[in-house]
């Protein structure tokens, strides 16, 4: 096993960590704790340089499955890619997934994950049922919606500094086959984007677009919308075994990703979509919903700098700003691939840290260019921070204090939660 | 809705797999490829609590049923009470599975005689006494797959683990002979020699690099080996490359080596 890092960036010191085998095990003696999924992390929530960390990994054992009403206990350490192999066979769907299968179930909760049915069906945190919570005090609270409820809510969304989570009980969704029918469309500008998401949310329960954040004048802000739903029909698609994927076998050159290549990459892709898959189609759910999990390490593309990812939301009112932003990452021609672009919905999730709120919401990447890529990073958040908008701690290795606090004023209620023996790297630098 | 068997379900047709050390990582990974086929499953084990759990995710996982059998395997005494209870569950189990033992601290095995004793019992001894009326009743029948884990560790002595070595090497000349006794009984008998093995069993071992393979692909290339009716083989397939030049190496050369 290699050193613990996140997806994005790896970290100055080495990580302690045990790996308990089964559920019952007490919390580690040294201190502090932070429990640690499957490392998807963007940035420094999950790494935790001053303790230890609790690699959950071997704690994948199912509970209890009822296969009648799609009610699920597993343990927390299961990957939401082993959970499908269990369910979809029996008609049964994660009921929010985010862009990768390789996130475990305790991860997913922790960070309070959305996905593209988020206008319709809200966060991770709004499927979950129960949970156990194993705290630095011996104790093992079982939190749900009805039982110790503020510890239910302070921990979604908590980035696992409330405690350690063994056990987790979420609804699945009822599918009538793994395929999607997918449709796909053009669009030039951010007001055709807003129009194309009214007009899908109630049609469809997922929707997502690619961004181009690269180029100006006439394609400004132009990108592919699609959208999809669960589809009735059964194709037969060949399945992909566990631990396949063409892996990126070592670290491109830092040289390797440079404008004119990120240009003519998001040029292709535009024009692959507009010109070679425009209109209806059905497609397998993972091809659909992780199209990057096929590339193993995919992060390694950008060499051994790594890179930074940048997710933010504002309100649908503020909208103006997401186009102040874009302007600000064409001009400084730092914008990496493809951005992910999606209209989040006004499902409210119970977690009282939790990132979505009604509105546009933007993720990219930019490749570690130093100072002016943190520079840039810094701007954003003025402009975010002025719209009343918010920056996602799950990719973030690097808000001030100051930007984390405005972004999440309910932190105040937040740190009476917070178990006094778990921290995090990503911890210690917000709360100072 | 999983229906919860209970621990006396009888087995009608001759189909179930039986696995010894269940609630070991590479055991519960073979047990899962083998619930997802809808097998019937018998497990051993020591842990009580961790058998239920591993139970209970096989039954989830598709298991058409599941017998738990709490054991120490490596008490000899109890072996006859457990085959009497396997057959009590299946009278010709189709396939076994040997997955437990214990990797003992070299230098301690070095430094008090019991301790390296122990090792070789749990390893060698406690394994050939548990499958010794397997192998016969595979022969009687003449049917069976057998299959047990022994390590490359078992290839050459090194000054590293070598009583762990010397059990695992035993056990790798005893599976050879039983082969050898059965081939003419139509029986399957696979010798597993996996390399480095993420597992709890090296938790204390600092691991890093392209040598240490995930208990699921290990579990994936055994159940493969078992279902092909292979003879021996090495997990991850490279430490065949790796044995072969490390059994080549002249003794005189050898002894000189810090492995």
């Amino acid at each position: 096993m290699s050193a613990y890092r996140s997806w994005a960036y790896r970290p100055a010191q080495r990580q302690a960590a045990v790996r308990p085998t089964w559920r019952e095990a007490s919390l580690p003696s040294s201190q502090p704790i932070l429990p640690f999924g499957n490392g998807r992390s963007y940035g420094d929530s999950c790494l935790n340089s001053a303790g230890v960390l609790i690699d959950s990994r071997s704690l994948d054992h199912v509970i209890e499955f009822n296969r009648e009403t799609g009610r699920i206990r597993c343990e927390s350490g299961l990957l939401l890619d082993a959970l499908h192999r269990i369910t979809l066979p029996a008609g049964w769907f994660v009921p929010v997934t985010p862009g990768t299968s390789y996130v475990t179930l305790g991860g997913a909760l922790a960070n309070d994950v959305h996905g593209k049915n988020h206008h319709r069906d809200g966060c991770f945190g709004n499927h979950v049922c129960a949970f156990e919570l194993c705290r630095s005090d011996g104790s093992r609270i079982v939190c749900s919606p009805s039982s110790n409820e503020l510890l239910f809510s302070a921990t979604i969304g908590g980035l696992g500094l409330t405690g350690f989570v063994s056990w987790v009980e979420i609804q699945l969704l009822s599918v009538e086959s793994s395929t999607m029918d997918v449709n796909t469309s053009v669009f030039y500008g951010l007001e055709e984007f807003m129009a194309l998401s009214a007009q899908s949310h109630d049609s469809h329960q997922y929707s997502v677009a690619w961004l181009d954040c690269v180029s100006s004048g006439k394609n400004f802000g132009r990108g592919i919308f699609i959208q999809a739903n669960h589809s009735s029909q059964h194709v037969p698609v060949a399945e992909r075994p566990a631990s396949s994927g063409l892996p990126v076998p070592v670290d491109f050159p830092g040289w390797a990703l440079n404008s004119v290549t990120v240009k003519a990459f998001n040029e292709l892709y535009f024009h692959k979509h507009r010109l070679m898959s425009l209109g209806d189609s059905i497609q397998d759910f993972r091809s659909y919903f992780y199209p990057l999990d096929s590339l193993q390490h995919w992060n390694r593309i950008y060499g051994s700098g790594g890179f930074y990812q940048y997710q933010f939301v504002v309100p649908t009112v503020n909208t103006e700003a997401l186009t102040e932003i874009l302007n600000r990452i064409v001009d400084s021609g730092q914008g990496s691939f493809l951005a992910v672009l999606k209209q989040f919905g006004a499902v409210r999730s119970p977690g009282l840290m939790s990132f979505p709120m009604e509105g546009p919401c933007l993720a990219l990447d930019f490749p570690n260019k130093g100072r002016k890529t943190l520079q840039l990073m810094d701007e954003l958040d003025a402009i975010v921070t002025a719209a009343h908008g918010c920056v996602y701690p799950a990719k973030d290795n690097r808000m001030s204090a100051a930007a984390f606090k405005q972004y999440f004023p309910q932190v105040d209620e937040f740190v009476h939660h917070i178990d006094p023996a778990f921290s995090s790297d990503f911890w210690r630098r917000v709360s100072d | 809705m999983t229906e919860p068997q209970d621990s006396e379900h009888v087995v009608q047709a001759s189909e179930s797999i039986v696995i010894f050390g269940a609630t070991s990582a590479v055991g519960q990974e073979v047990a899962r490829i083998h619930a997802q086929r809808g097998d019937h499953l018998i497990l051993l084990a020591r842990n009580k609590a961790a058998l239920e759990t591993v139970r209970n995710d096989l039954l989830a996982r598709g298991a058409r049923s599941a017998n738990a059998v709490q054991a120490d395997l490596a008490d000899t005494g109890t072996h006859n009470a457990l085959h009497e209870r396997i057959h009590s569950i299946d009278k010709k189990p189709a396939r076994y599975y040997v997955f437990y033992g214990v990797l003992p601290d070299q230098k301690a095995c070095e430094q008090t005689s019991e301790v390296a004793v122990s090792a070789l019992h749990t390893n060698f001894n406690s394994v050939v006494s548990l499958l010794t009326p397997i192998v016969q009743q595979m022969e009687q029948q003449g049917s069976g797959e057998l299959v047990a884990v022994s390590s490359v560790a078992g290839d050459r002595g090194r000054q590293s683990n070598y009583t762990y070595g010397a059990a695992k090497g035993g056990l790798s000349l005893w599976m050879q002979g039983v082969r050898n006794r059965l081939s003419d009984a139509g029986c399957t008998v696979l010798n597993v020699k996996p390399g480095f093995i993420d597992t709890p069993m090296t938790a204390d071992i600092e691991k890093g690099g392209p040598l240490w393979a995930q208990p699921a692909d290990v579990a994936h290339d055994i159940v493969k080996a078992a279902d092909k009716g292979k003879s021996e083989i090495y997990t991850p397939w490279f430490w065949r490359v790796i044995m072969l030049i490390i059994k080549s190496i002249p003794e005189f050369i050898f002894k000189k080596l810090k492995l």
